[in-house]
C-alpha cells in the first residue's frame, strides 16, 4: 500500500494529467453539439461500415442460393415467353361489328418468309384458314401501300402474291382526278421500290408528285396510298399512258401484313360473273 | 513563495486574459494562424507549485478562456496537457533543489532553455487544442497545419512579450 502511494506520488503529474484532462474531454463532450454530433457520426460511420463489410461476406456466402433462385426463376420466365409467343394475341383483334355492317376486317399476319428480288415474289405468312383467310383476299401493308393477294391457304399459313408478280394487277386511281388504271410491277423491272400504272387514258394531265391509291375494286378498300408518281413520259403508241410511280412500302424490310377481308367478295364477285355471263 | 510573487501572478493573469480575450481573440491570419498568448501565464508560472495546483490553475485558466471562447473543454483540455509538457520537462530538464530562480522566464532561465520549453508546451497546447476543435482526422494535415502556424505565431508573440517585459526587469 505504502509502495502503491510511493508510485502514484512519483508519477502524480500523469495521474492528475489524466484526470483533469478526462474532465476536460468530458467537458468538451458534453458542451459542445458539434463534438458531440461528430462523436456520434462517427461512431455511425464505424458501425455502419462494419455492418456493410459483414454484409458483403454474408451476400458472397448466399451466392449459391441466389444463383439457383435466379436460374429457376430464369427458367420459369423463359417458358412462360415461349408460351406467351405460341398464343398469338392478334387472333382476337377481330371486331364484331353486327351495327354497321362493316365491309372490311383486318387481320393482321407476321411475314415468315419474303421475298423480292424474283421475278415473281410470293410472301408466306403466318395466318390461315383456320383464322379466316382465303383466297384472293388484298393483303396491304402496316405503314402505306398495297402487298398483293392471297394466293394459297393452308389451315396455318398462306402464300402472298405480292405486287412484284407479273400476275399482280390492282385496280388504282389517281388522288387528283380519279383517272382509273391499273398498278403492275413491269415486265422488266426487278426494283421493289418501282412499279407502273397502265391504262390511264392520255387525256388526263398527270404530273411528277401525283398519288396514286387504290381504286376500291378488287378486294382493296378505296383510298389506300400506293405511291407518288416518279416519271410521266413512257412511249407506249396507243391511247392510254403508263407511269412509272414509287412505291410507298418498302418490300425488303416487311414485318407484318394485313390481311383484308370483305365482307362481300363473294356477293361482288357473283354478281360480277353474272352480269359477264349475261353480256 | 512569497505574496509579491502571487500578487504579480495574478495581475499577469488578469493581463494576459484580457489581452488575449478583447485583442488576441480577433487577430487570424488566413483562417490558419491565431495566437494564444494567455499560455504564457501558464509558462511562466513560479516553480515550487505543487503538481495539483498546477494542473487546476491551468483548469481554471482553460475554463475561464473556454467561457469567453464559447468552446467548453476545449481550453481546459488545452491547457492541462500544457501543464503535463510544463511539469515533465522541468522535471527533466532541471534539478529540482538547484533552482534558484522564482519562475522559468525567459530572463531568468536564458533564450535557449526558454525557447525549447516554450516550444514544446505551446506546441502539446495547440495540438490538443485544434485537435479538440476539429475533433476528426478527415482534415488532419489541415489541421496540423493550423496548429503547427498557429504554434509559430504564439512563440513569437510569447517570445516578445517576455523580450519587452522580462528583459528590462532584469537589466
Amino acid at each position: 500500500m505504502r509502495n502503491l502511494w510511493i508510485f502514484i506520488n512519483r508519477y502524480s503529474a500523469f495521474f492528475l494529467f489524466i484526470i483533469f484532462f478526462t474532465i476536460g474531454i468530458v467537458l468538451t463532450l458534453k458542451n459542445n453539439a458539434y463534438q458531440r454530433n461528430v462523436i456520434i457520426n462517427s461512431t455511425n460511420s464505424v458501425v455502419g461500415n462494419a455492418y456493410a463489410k459483414l454484409n458483403v461476406i454474408k451476400r458472397y456466402l448466399n451466392l449459391r442460393q441466389v444463383n439457383d433462385s435466379l436460374a429457376l426463376e430464369n427458367a420459369q420466365l423463359k417458358t412462360r415467353i415461349l408460351t406467351f409467343n405460341s398464343i398469338d394475341s392478334t387472333k382476337t383483334s377481330v371486331i364484331k361489328d353486327t351495327v354497321n355492317h362493316q365491309q372490311y376486317t383486318i387481320l393482321s399476319a407476321m411475314v415468315i418468309k419474303n421475298s423480292i428480288n424474283l421475278a415473281n415474289n410470293i410472301i408466306t405468312v403466318n395466318k390461315g384458314s383456320n383464322d379466316g383467310i382465303a383466297k384472293d383476299m388484298a393483303v396491304i401493308s402496316p405503314q402505306k401501300g398495297v402487298i398483293g393477294f392471297v394466293l394459297d391457304v393452308s389451315p396455318h399459313f398462306a402464300t402472298i402474291r405480292t405486287l412484284l408478280n407479273k400476275d399482280t394487277y390492282i385496280s388504282v386511281v389517281l388522288k387528283k382526278n380519279n383517272a382509273y388504271g391499273s398498278l403492275v410491277w413491269g415486265d422488266k423491272n426487278f426494283d421493289f421500290r418501282k412499279a407502273y400504272v397502265k391504262e390511264i387514258p392520255n387525256h388526263f394531265k398527270v404530273n411528277v408528285g401525283d398519288t396514286i391509291v387504290t381504286s376500291g375494286a378488287g378486294g382493296f378498300p378505296k383510298g389506300i396510298e400506293v405511291g407518288r408518281i416518279s416519271k410521266t413520259q413512257i412511249s407506249t403508241g396507243d391511247s392510254f399512258m403508263t407511269l412509272e410511280i414509287a412505291l410507298f412500302n418498302d418490300f425488303s424490310t416487311l414485318q407484318y401484313v394485313y390481311i383484308i377481308k370483305d365482307r362481300y367478295s363473294s356477293e361482288i364477285k357473283n354478281l360480277q360473273e353474272t352480269s359477264k355471263n349475261e353480256q | 513563495m512569497n505574496s509579491k510573487l502571487v500578487f504579480y501572478n495574478i495581475i499577469r493573469w488578469f493581463l494576459l486574459l484580457f489581452v488575449q480575450i478583447f485583442l488576441l481573440r480577433n487577430v487570424i491570419f488566413y483562417n490558419l494562424s491565431t495566437p494564444f498568448l494567455y499560455v504564457l501565464f501558464l509558462l511562466v508560472l513560479p516553480f515550487g507549485i505543487p503538481n495539483f495546483l498546477l494542473y487546476l490553475i491551468a483548469f481554471g485558466t482553460g475554463l475561464t478562456l473556454d467561457a469567453f471562447y464559447d468552446t467548453l473543454g476545449v481550453h481546459t483540455s488545452a491547457c492541462v496537457a500544457l501543464m503535463y509538457v510544463r511539469i515533465a520537462f522541468i522535471n527533466l530538464s532541471l534539478n529540482r533543489d538547484s533552482i534558484d530562480e522564482p519562475e522559468p522566464s525567459l530572463g531568468n532561465m536564458g533564450f535557449k532553455w526558454f525557447t525549447l520549453y516554450a516550444t514544446l508546451c505551446i506546441f502539446a497546447h495547440h495540438i490538443i487544442l485544434f485537435f479538440l476543435e476539429a475533433f476528426k482526422l478527415n482534415e488532419f494535415i489541415y489541421t496540423l497545419t493550423r496548429a503547427l502556424l498557429s504554434m509559430v505565431f504564439t512563440l513569437f508573440t510569447v517570445l516578445l512579450t517576455e523580450f519587452i517585459f522580462h528583459n528590462r526587469k532584469s537589466a
